[in-house]
């Protein structure tokens, strides 16, 4: 799905970090903020940034989840992209706002602001068309595509679109590739079982590829993938993917 | 918190034999499916099609049903409704008792077993015989199907073929598929000659000819409908189209996503009992039209598309949850993700039932293979929100949910109120996430569920906000 609205280079665009990059993967988010800026694209980051609600709205909350998306709409007041390097958090904003602000008087404002929402990856190859160098060493890697990036925004294929720029990169994909890991935000705590069974079949396939990274498009997964396998004290660091390219490409 | 569904988790998950075997069938059952949609576009244009006319139908619900009942009556099919599951049953039992019949062979129908129409003739003197293979062996051991068409899914061959040797001692003992189908057939062939009622469901009713279609790949439907003198359809109401022509679409999409075959290799088309000069067919034909909770939902615009659904078990088979914990575990007629937003609505939100909609994780894969497109993630979203609701509807008008609002637990409410409160403050919300990264190395490393399988994740040295404020960046 090309679900592009600019028609040409945008000269700046807001980023949206997400709470879990906020305080877990920080450098997740600066990675997405260089390649962007490497791009000639100028980044706004408003400080006033807190979560886009989503864990609210799937749990049922929606007088919370409607006042945490409330307070991110006034943060991005010009006409211009916001990217999001999360497909959990960008299929929020794009695909559950128009829903979350029905009949509100800000619906108009969610509408438009839902309108300009990007994934990364989805942004890096449907707009910017980059072009990346591959300066580092042969490495293999593991792509875990999200279920957000897979079905609900259809952009899962934009992460393998930009590794394959990657001469020296290997990319591998686990058994069952399509299965989700088991995460789903509050469902990990609801229903701690099942999710502890899907995410220990979900690394043992990861494992199984033997892979040097396990790269995805959203930190959840990595999180909820990542622990297994540390617990499990098999040494295979998670990635976002625009650390990845960042770390690979700059000079 | 342990709750009946929790602990259904736990036992199911604790059977590594019946696992593996059920997720080896699954995959199986994907791959079919994966392999009969041929050429993508056609296939989306046959999805649009059938996602149309069941959409229509089931805004027309109530003059469809008029419609049909005419039109089945004028052809001589005796129409019952009935409000309830316990109706449905009584009107079973009257049609038994007016013919002094003792015995009935069953085709399979999941509505049947919603109705629970086996315990309650058996409770009335009356024995019922599963003819399905997958129901028979269900029903011999004492269980209730785990899937709405593969019902003995979670079986392997050798658990069969024990089942069977305990049950036909005379039989000898085998694991061969086909000696074992054999024999079973053996033994149904008398039961369908003396049985004087045959019972089915229905997979389609046609309201503009007031024809029955039921599809089925081992004939025993055929048989329990033509056989006996008195054959019983029992289905929902929702399961009526305008048109003969809407059917071949629907039953093409129907096969294609439930086996992945191009076509069962039964199709019954039943319009009338037997006419003069017929070889064969039933005295009568009764049909009973069961409501249980329909109506209600098809008076919900969002809720209705429930009601699409079309039976073809593509969403159980998709879903990683029911990969892992089987059919049982869901305690309901119907389980996966159509039986987890379905059933709640039925049974309301304040039954065990209510918190099936915790049992996802919302990953899609049930929406991207549903033929009619129904938005059972969207619906599980909005099932969430009716169970934690604040209850502001007065005690006359009925909620649309019942038991919405019976989810909600203070504590838990005020943790979201709490959280709410945060990320609507900016400068607390920094505050708390620069707290959680000066206290990273002394966080506790048991976080209850999550660290059960998982480390417990560490906050980064500082902030994403933090260390943007340091760069060159434009921060309004």
């Amino acid at each position: 799905m090309n679900n592009r609205v600019v028609s040409e280079k945008p000269q700046a665009v807001y980023f949206y970090g997400t709470c879990l990059i906020d305080l877990f993967y920080p450098q997740a988010g600066i990675s997405a903020i260089e390649l962007l800026r490497r791009e000639g694209v100028s980044v706004i980051y408003p400080q006033s940034q807190t979560c886009c609600g989503q864990p609210a709205w799937n749990s049922g909350y929606r007088d919370e989840a409607l006042a945490v998306a409330r307070a991110q709409l006034a943060l991005f007041p010009q006409p211009i992209p916001l990217v999001i390097p999360s497909a959990s958090c960008a299929g929020m904003m794009k695909m559950h706002y128009p829903a979350l602000f029905r009949d509100q008087s800000d619906e108009a404002t969610a509408l438009n602001v839902a309108g300009r929402v990007y994934e990364l990856t989805a942004f890096l190859v449907d707009v910017l068309d980059i072009r990346l160098i591959d300066l580092g060493d042969p490495i293999s890697v593991v792509v875990h595509t999200s279920c957000s990036a897979r079905r609900e925004l259809g952009v899962g294929d934009k992460l393998h679109t930009l590794l394959r720029q990657l001469h020296n990169v290997a990319i591998l994909e686990p058994e069952n590739s399509a299965e989700c890991c088991g995460f789903g935000g509050t469902f990990a705590v609801k229903q701690p079982e099942i999710s502890a069974a899907m995410a220990l079949e979900k690394a043992a396939a990861v494992r199984a590829t033997d892979a040097q990274r396990l790269v995805s498009q959203d930190c959840g997964c990595l999180m909820n993938i990542g622990g297994v396998m540390e617990k499990q004290d098999q040494v295979m660091p998670g990635r976002h993917i625009a650390e990845l390219l960042w770390e690979r490409t700059k000079n | 918190m342990s709750t009946e569904f929790r602990s259904n988790v736990a036992h199911a998950l604790k059977r590594d034999a019946v696992q593996t075997h059920l997720k080896t069938v699954v995959d199986r059952l994907r791959a079919h499916r994966q392999g009969a949609l041929g050429n993508d576009a056609a296939f989306e244009r046959l999805r649009n099609r059938c996602e149309a006319i069941r959409a229509d139908a089931i805004r027309r619900l109530p003059d469809l049903l008029q419609q049909f009942e005419s039109k089945a009556q004028r052809n001589g099919i005796q129409v019952h409704w009935a409000e309830t599951t316990l109706q449905a049953n009584q009107i079973v039992l009257d049609i038994m008792q007016r013919h002094r019949a003792t015995f009935l062979v069953k085709g399979k129908s999941m509505v049947s077993e919603e109705m629970g129409v086996n315990t309650f003739l058996q409770s009335h003197g009356i024995g019922c015989l599963e003819t399905d293979l997958g129901e028979f062996i269900v029903q011999l051991a004492g269980e209730k199907p785990a899937h709405i068409i593969v019902p003995a899914i979670h079986k392997n061959r050798r658990e069969v073929a024990h089942l069977i040797h305990r049950h036909f001692p005379g039989l000898p003992y085998s694991e061969d598929i086909e000696t074992l189908a054999q024999s079973v057939r053996h033994f149904m062939r008398d039961k369908f000659r003396s049985a004087p009622v045959g019972l089915t469901g229905v997979n389609f009713m046609v309201a503009e000819t007031g024809t029955l279609c039921l599809v089925e790949n081992e004939g025993n439907g055929r048989m329990c409908s033509t056989l006996p003198p008195v054959h019983i359809a029992v289905t929902g109401i929702e399961k009526v189209i305008a048109r003969l022509e809407d059917l071949p679409p629907l039953l093409n999409l129907l096969t294609r996503s439930a086996t992945g075959q191009p076509v069962t290799a039964y199709v019954n088309m039943i319009n009338s009992p037997r006419r003069p000069g017929d070889k064969d067919g039933p005295d009568e034909v009764h049909l009973i039209l069961l409501d249980n909770g329909r109506s209600r939902i098809a008076g919900d615009p969002e809720l209705l598309e429930t009601l699409h659904c079309i039976r073809c078990g593509a969403c159980i088979n998709h879903c990683p949850v029911y990969r892992q914990i089987g059919g049982h575990a869901y305690g309901t007629v119907i389980p996966g993700p159509i039986g987890a937003i379905l059933e709640p609505q039925k049974q309301g939100l304040d039954a065990a039932a209510g918190e099936l909609p915790q049992a996802s994780t919302l990953c899609g894969a049930c929406a991207e293979v549903c033929p009619v497109r129904i938005p059972i993630p969207a619906i599980i979203n909005r099932l969430r929100w009716e169970s934690v609701r604040k209850n502001r509807q007065s005690q006359n008008s009925r909620p649309v949910v019942p038991g919405a609002g019976s989810g909600r637990k203070s504590l838990e409410a005020l943790i979201w109120k709490i959280w709410a409160w945060c990320c609507t403050h900016p400068r607390m919300y920094n505050r708390m996430t620069k707290l959680a990264t000066r206290l990273r190395n002394r966080l506790p490393a048991d976080m209850g569920a999550w660290t059960a399988v998982r480390k417990a994740p560490k906050p980064a040295q500082s902030t994403l906000h933090e260390r943007l404020r340091k760069m060159d960046i434009d921060h309004e």
